[in-house]
């Protein structure tokens, strides 16, 4: 600020009297879009979440989502995100292990981290059909899966999908700051490979392997178009009765359930993505 | 080093370069086979789950009217699928919205963190917090939130265009993401304060300085932001319109194992994946011009 002030004055002596604009006016395009498109959003469905039906504020909405199929719903998120995370954290672990391991410049390391940049992302209805056409129970190429819409497994296998090459993404930082000096120091010690993975290299990476999972776990937690594409008839998960209050509102006593819905959602992503935070916070220490 | 003369190793060599059998591993030459063989066989593993979904795909949208037969009508039938509303208008609308959205989000995005990195530094770490808040906000949640400013804009327009207001939002943090990581890399400051020594304006000092030493990371977010929305389903399906993969999510409700899903879905991923390539190859070319 100061440096570009005194270039101001010192470069243009005519407009050294006049008053600059205030700096922060050139950010009010982006804030009044976003204040529009994804704050004000956000707020709506917070407000809207403790509304009555006939104004008024209210906890029915809330209290209204003590249902059956509500509770059946967060119950299947909660199975799908827990086993889609840790099965996708362990073999993405593996695999940014084995990436890492290699030659740094290699050919093998750039391949599958531009890969998994590209897999982590896809995801969709375009996935759904790809193990539709792969395993797919009446269809498949490779063989007929008859657990294919089973869920909570069918589906997670779909899941790891992009699961795995987020893990690998995210974790390979944390294998790539194990230092080759901690190996030798523990092998001339007498230490087996054992040994340093269990004394060394587990507790090193556990803040990281930990804050990875949250990650994946907040990633599978707001996976929509997915399951939705691999079986719409039935609300496994909570974006699914989000989607199906939302799309079918007139005919429900509650309108804003939906909304509810959303607002449970939104606490338990930020519940996660904190834990993601802190631990992340805490692996970044040996990563200097 | 011993690990040399192991033919594992060779392979490795050959496989990754001299570089590999190089590089200081403080392994011993029995651990480092040991670890090779892990290696291939995870990369063999993980390598065949992530590409036989694509090929059964691609091989699906070859497949004949009778089963192991080959055919192209698929391939065909994305230009002349009837829909309704027919596919081909559901492909051109999603490549419009990939064009706005990506034109939209650089002329918001970019102007403004140049901004505030040269002007409000404190403002920066408010900016990055709004841009990656998407990341932790649920597309599926936003769209809740979304359905009332939306039936206000459709009381002007009812396009199917008018879901770049959304996706602009939706691809914030990727290419905030990218263009951070290619500002970071000019030194601005300097830049700035030669330009505006020299009498540049603030616009000049924008267009003519430092953008053209952030081409790459530009055209990265622009990728970013067409791939993302060439992929987009959640937000367009809750809020009633067709782009893309509501359409085939349409045509696959109907009929479960159309082979259009297939092409359709094969020849978007194809796209993709060639915007990708070209912007690697148009990365390195740059990253080469500069010293």
């Amino acid at each position: 600020m100061t440096a570009a002030a005194s270039t101001k004055t010192g470069a243009r002596p005519a407009r050294a009297g006049r008053r600059p604009p205030v700096a922060w006016v050139g950010t009010v395009p982006f804030l009044a879009y976003t204040g529009v498109f994804l704050l004000l959003p956000t707020g709506i469905v917070i407000w809207n979440a403790f509304k009555g039906n006939t104004g008024g504020w209210t906890f029915a909405n809330i209290t209204g989502l003590n249902t059956g199929l509500v509770r059946s719903a967060f119950v299947g998120s909660l199975e799908l995100c827990v086993i889609s995370s840790v099965v996708g954290a362990i073999l993405g672990a593996i695999l940014a292990y084995a990436v890492a391991s290699g030659d740094p410049d290699g050919l093998i390391r750039r391949l599958y981290i531009a890969a998994s940049g590209v897999l982590a992302q896809f995801g969709g209805v375009t996935l759904a059909f790809a193990f539709l056409a792969a395993i797919g129970p009446t269809s498949g190429i490779l063989f007929h899966a008859s657990w294919f819409y089973d869920f909570p497994w069918g589906i997670a296998v779909i899941y790891c999908y992009f699961q795995i090459p987020l893990m690998t993404l995210v974790f390979l930082p944390a294998i790539d700051g194990l230092r080759i000096q901690w190996r030798e120091a523990a092998e001339n010690l007498g230490g087996s490979t054992w040994q340093y993975w269990r004394h060394v290299g587990a507790p090193l990476l556990a803040p990281a392997f930990l804050g990875a999972t949250l990650l994946l776990f907040a990633n599978a937690l707001s996976a929509f178009a997915t399951i939705e594409a691999w079986e719409d008839q039935i609300s496994y998960v909570v974006p699914q009765s989000i989607s199906t209050s939302l799309i079918s509102e007139v005919g429900l006593a509650n309108v804003h359930e939906g909304d509810a819905l959303a607002a449970g959602m939104i606490v338990m992503v930020v519940i996660v993505m904190s834990g993601y935070f802190l631990l992340q916070r805490r692996a970044a220490r040996w990563q200097r | 080093m011993a690990a040399l003369n192991q033919p594992l190793a060779d392979l490795a060599a050959d496989l990754t370069g001299p570089a590999a059998a190089r590089r200081p591993s403080g392994l011993r030459a029995s651990q480092r086979r040991r670890l090779n063989a892990f290696r291939y066989v995870a990369f063999i593993v993980f390598g065949l789950f992530f590409l036989l979904p694509l090929f059964a795909m691609v091989r699906f949208s070859f497949e004949g009217a009778k089963p192991g037969t080959w055919s192209v009508a698929a391939w065909t039938q994305i230009v002349s699928y009837p829909g309704p509303p027919p596919l081909l208008s559901s492909i051109e609308i999603t490549l419009e919205l990939a064009a706005i959205s990506s034109a939209v989000m650089l002329l918001l995005v970019v102007p403004t963190m140049i901004w505030i990195r040269l002007r409000v530094q404190w403002f920066s770490k408010v900016m990055e917090f709004i841009c990656l808040l998407p990341l932790t906000i649920p597309a599926i949640v936003l769209v809740v939130g979304l359905a009332p400013i939306y039936n206000k804009i459709e009381r002007y327009n009812v396009s199917a265009l008018m879901l770049f207001w959304a996706y602009v939002i939706l691809a914030l943090p990727y290419a905030y993401r990218a263009l951070a990581a290619g500002l970071a890399a000019v030194d601005a400051k300097t830049l700035s304060e030669a330009a505006r020594g020299l009498g540049a304006r603030w616009p000049t000092v924008m267009f003519r300085v430092i953008v053209p030493n952030m081409w790459q990371a530009i055209l990265n977010s622009l990728l970013l932001t067409v791939a993302l929305v060439l992929g987009e389903f959640t937000v367009a399906y809750l809020l009633s319109y067709v782009n893309l993969q509501t359409n085939l999510f349409e045509i696959s409700r109907s009929s479960e194992n159309a082979g259009v899903l297939f092409s359709a879905s094969a020849a978007t991923l194809l796209f993709a994946f060639a915007l990708l390539l070209i912007l690697s190859y148009v990365g390195r070319r740059l990253r080469r011009g500069r010293p």
